[in-house]
């Protein structure tokens, strides 16, 4: 399918390596009351050694639920993954039994979930939650994973470490319990590490500390990152490539430096024009009009036509594929040159 | 001075002093307390009618506890607020209802704040039914529906729960929730931090849309410096529980006197990917201190680049500095313009 294999293009200077990540075709979903909600359709990207790999998309994009298919804790049901694999070096962890998948979780792929508060246990210490990952999967004494476990959440930036080690999870703030659950994904130094908004509650400083320990992380295990996030001043820092969803499907794939410079999706374009500026002060600030498409009805044609400023009559009947614009950029529109170029006009509603 | 202190009458809420410290405890059965966290010590602020002051600050500053002790969610240690003329703290049984009636919070956690065993229209409705006089019951499902429209979201998914929607889609619910029972003030905690840049753009213009019609202040904490920016009048900056720096939004932009606000405007990332590693950025050395331990003197002593004995001596006070005209807690304020936001 070549809607598929478009997204899987090999960086030059790592063709022919195996990737940590390859993820392929990847569908997913939720059988709910309402009808089936078609939340994951078709999303394919690689991830290689050492590399980060920005995850930009509306909310309800499906950005969490193809992490959550990944690292295989999809909530079964109502949800379901109903095609395509997801390959650790070349493994096929989907083809996996649930009692072998599970030793890749944690060390070969860990993830930040973005809720912190609800992934943390509220009856029992942090530092104890951390511990618990060093006695369960490494076999360490109760003190010696006490004592790592405080470690980790000094590198994470807790103030005071060793003396709230005992807190639960309600006395931290957000921000202090999002470190916590970076703490616990990189406790047992994973090759891959997806972090769905790891900073979102951080002020900038502490987001700056965070978003460096995870560069050092990187270079030192030539870790592969995963950063799911709305920040786009974050991706703009760190990434070396960008996927943006929209309604379960990948529109658009680029080098960060490609997108930023000029966007070849209308959605990209709407997230970019939609950044606060300090020369629009007083204004009201772009936005897109309208709501993404309900999953367990979305429109033939292209998901995005309703809300787009371009959108043309073939819009509306052929949904466009995720295909090579210049090489090394792939856009999901059927006027992603244009786009690209700067060359077309919003069409007359 | 510049900022223009609109006259008293126009307050619609004043904080005096306020402090809050958690208690610290050892011990799994016995419980023994060991120290205080000082989450909010010592602020005092005022919301004129109809504007927005912008919050920011450290992770763990103290902002969400000053925003809960304003709703009366938490009780002060002590200190004083005063909603109206009134201070809220002495109110007790309708007189409270009405307080909460006319301050709304949108939380944080969108995952969190919500119940996830109620459908949407229950969590969105809630408010009416503490609050009965406000919309006739008959009309309130439709009420509902028009709320869920206003922020953005289907009305006919007013009978989904929750773990239905993506983050992003919760914080619209939250906010519906905020602006059901039409409040005066609403503070929101972080309320699109969750949110994509566009779906933040169109949740900050209905903030402002709303305000504009309804006469609505706002208390506005974000760590997104440029969307504080944009929709805040006045901004404070907190650090270790106390407000560190006060103004205009021109002034805390533009310029900025309290080392820790020029470390933290020179930490916003740019979304620029061309000018990556160029900006020059102040590296806070030293680790953040305990909230339950504070330093002595100036709280901000022990990574600031400016600190002397002095510092660690005296405690500055929040006030108009020499060279400036707006209020800091430095010792050795100073406007640095090179740390401003350029984007
Ligand atoms: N347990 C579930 N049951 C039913 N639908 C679900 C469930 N979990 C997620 N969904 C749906 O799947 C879609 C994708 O959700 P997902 O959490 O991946 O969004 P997201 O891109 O991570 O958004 P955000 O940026 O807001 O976190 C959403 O429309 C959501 O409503
Ligand atoms: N219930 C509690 N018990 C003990 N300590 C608490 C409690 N609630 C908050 N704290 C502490 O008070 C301090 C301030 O917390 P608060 O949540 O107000 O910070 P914040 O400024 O909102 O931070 P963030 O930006 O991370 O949300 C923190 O040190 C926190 O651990
Ligand atoms: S008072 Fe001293 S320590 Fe505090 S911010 Fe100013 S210079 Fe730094
Ligand atoms: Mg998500
Ligand atoms: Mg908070």
């Amino acid at each position: 399918m070549a809607t598929t294999e478009a997204g899987i293009a090999p960086r030059p200077d790592q063709a022919g390596l195996t990737p940590l990540l390859e993820v392929e075709d990847l569908r997913v979903e939720f059988r709910t009351r309402d009808g089936v909600a078609k939340a994951v359709n078709g999303v394919s990207y690689t991830l290689h050694e050492g590399e980060t790999l920005a995850v930009l998309g509306e909310s309800g994009s499906g950005k969490s639920v193809t992490a959550q298919a990944i690292m295989g804790i999809l909530d079964t049901p109502p949800g379901f993954v109903t095609g395509g694999s997801v390959r650790f070096r070349g493994q096929d962890l989907l083809a996996l039994p649930d009692d072998e998948r599970r030793a890749y979780r944690g060390r070969s792929i860990a993830m930040i979930f973005q809720d912190a508060l609800s992934a943390l246990n509220p009856v029992f210490p942090v530092g104890w939650q951390i511990a618990e990952m060093y006695r369960v999967h490494e076999g360490m004494s109760k003190k010696d994973a006490k004592n790592r476990a405080i470690e980790l959440m000094e590198q994470v930036h807790i103030p005071a470490a060793r003396e709230r080690a005992g807190d639960y999870p309600h006395q931290f703030s957000g921000g202090m319990r999002q470190r916590i659950m970076i703490a616990m994904a990189i406790a047992l130094d994973p090759d891959v590490l997806i972090a769905d908004e790891p900073t979102t509650a951080l002020d900038v400083t502490v987001q700056a500390q965070i978003m460096q320990l995870l560069a050092d992380l990187q270079r030192e295990r030539n870790m592969g990152l995963i950063l799911i996030t709305h920040d786009l001043g974050v991706v703009a820092d760190v990434a070396d490539k960008i996927e943006v969803m929209y309604s379960g499907r990948i529109m658009e794939q680029a080098p960060v430096h490609d997108i930023y410079a000029s966007p070849a999706h209308p959605y990209t374009k709407g997230l970019l024009e939609s950044i606060p500026r300090v020369d629009l002060k007083g204004q009201e600030l772009s936005a897109i009009k309208g709501l993404p498409p309900n999953l367990t009805n979305i429109p033939a044609g292209c998901e995005f036509r309703p809300r787009c400023p371009y959108a043309r009559d073939i819009c509306k009947e052929q949904r466009p594929a995720l295909a090579e614009v210049v090489p090394g950029r792939f856009s999901a529109c059927h006027f992603a040159q244009e786009v690209l170029d700067g060359d077309i006009e919003p069409a007359q509603q | 001075m510049v900022t223009s202190n609109p006259p008293s009458s126009d307050v619609v809420l004043e904080v005096d002093n306020l402090v809050k410290h958690f208690p610290l405890t050892t011990g799994v059965v016995v419980k023994r307390q060991v120290g205080a966290v000082q989450a909010v010590d010592g602020v005092s602020l005022q919301l004129h009618k109809g504007e927005t002051l912008g919050i920011v600050g450290e992770s763990g500053s103290g902002k969400s506890t000053l925003a809960k002790l304003l709703m009366r969610l938490e009780e002060p240690s002590s200190g004083k607020t005063y909603f109206h003329g009134q201070n809220i703290y002495d109110l007790q049984g309708k007189a409270l209802r009405e307080l909460r009636r006319n301050i709304q919070i949108v939380f944080q956690d969108p995952y969190s704040s919500l119940n996830p065993r109620m459908t949407v229209g229950d969590i969105v409705g809630e408010p009416f039914d503490i609050h009965p006089e406000v919309v006739p019951r008959g009309q309130r499902r439709k009420q509902v529906q028009e709320l869920l429209d206003v922020v953005g979201l289907n009305p006919e998914h007013i009978n989904r729960y929750p773990h239905q929607f993506s983050g992003g889609q919760r914080q619209r619910i939250g906010i519906a929730r905020g602006l059901a029972l039409r409040p005066e003030i609403i503070i929101c905690d972080e309320p699109v931090s969750a949110l994509d840049v566009s779906v933040q753009a169109q949740v900050i213009n209905l903030l402002e849309k709303l305000q504009d019609e309804f006469g609505l202040s706002y208390i506005f904490i974000a760590h997104d410096l440029s969307v504080v920016r944009h929709i805040a009048d006045r901004v404070a900056v907190m650090y270790l529980g106390r407000i560190v720096e006060i103004g205009s939004e021109a002034q805390i932009y533009e310029k900025p006197t309290h080392p820790y606000t020029q470390a933290l405007l020179s930490a916003v990332p740019v979304p620029d990917p061309s000018v990556r590693g160029q900006r020059q950025q102040i590296i806070l050395s030293g680790d953040v201190p305990s909230p339950a331990n504070p330093p002595s003197g100036c709280r901000f002593r022990t990574r600031c680049w400016k600190a002397t004995d002095k510092c660690a001596q005296e405690d500055p006070e929040l006030t108009v500095r020499p060279g400036s005209d707006h209020e800091s807690a430095c010792h050795y304020a100073a406007v640095r313009e090179d740390v401003v936001i350029q984007h």
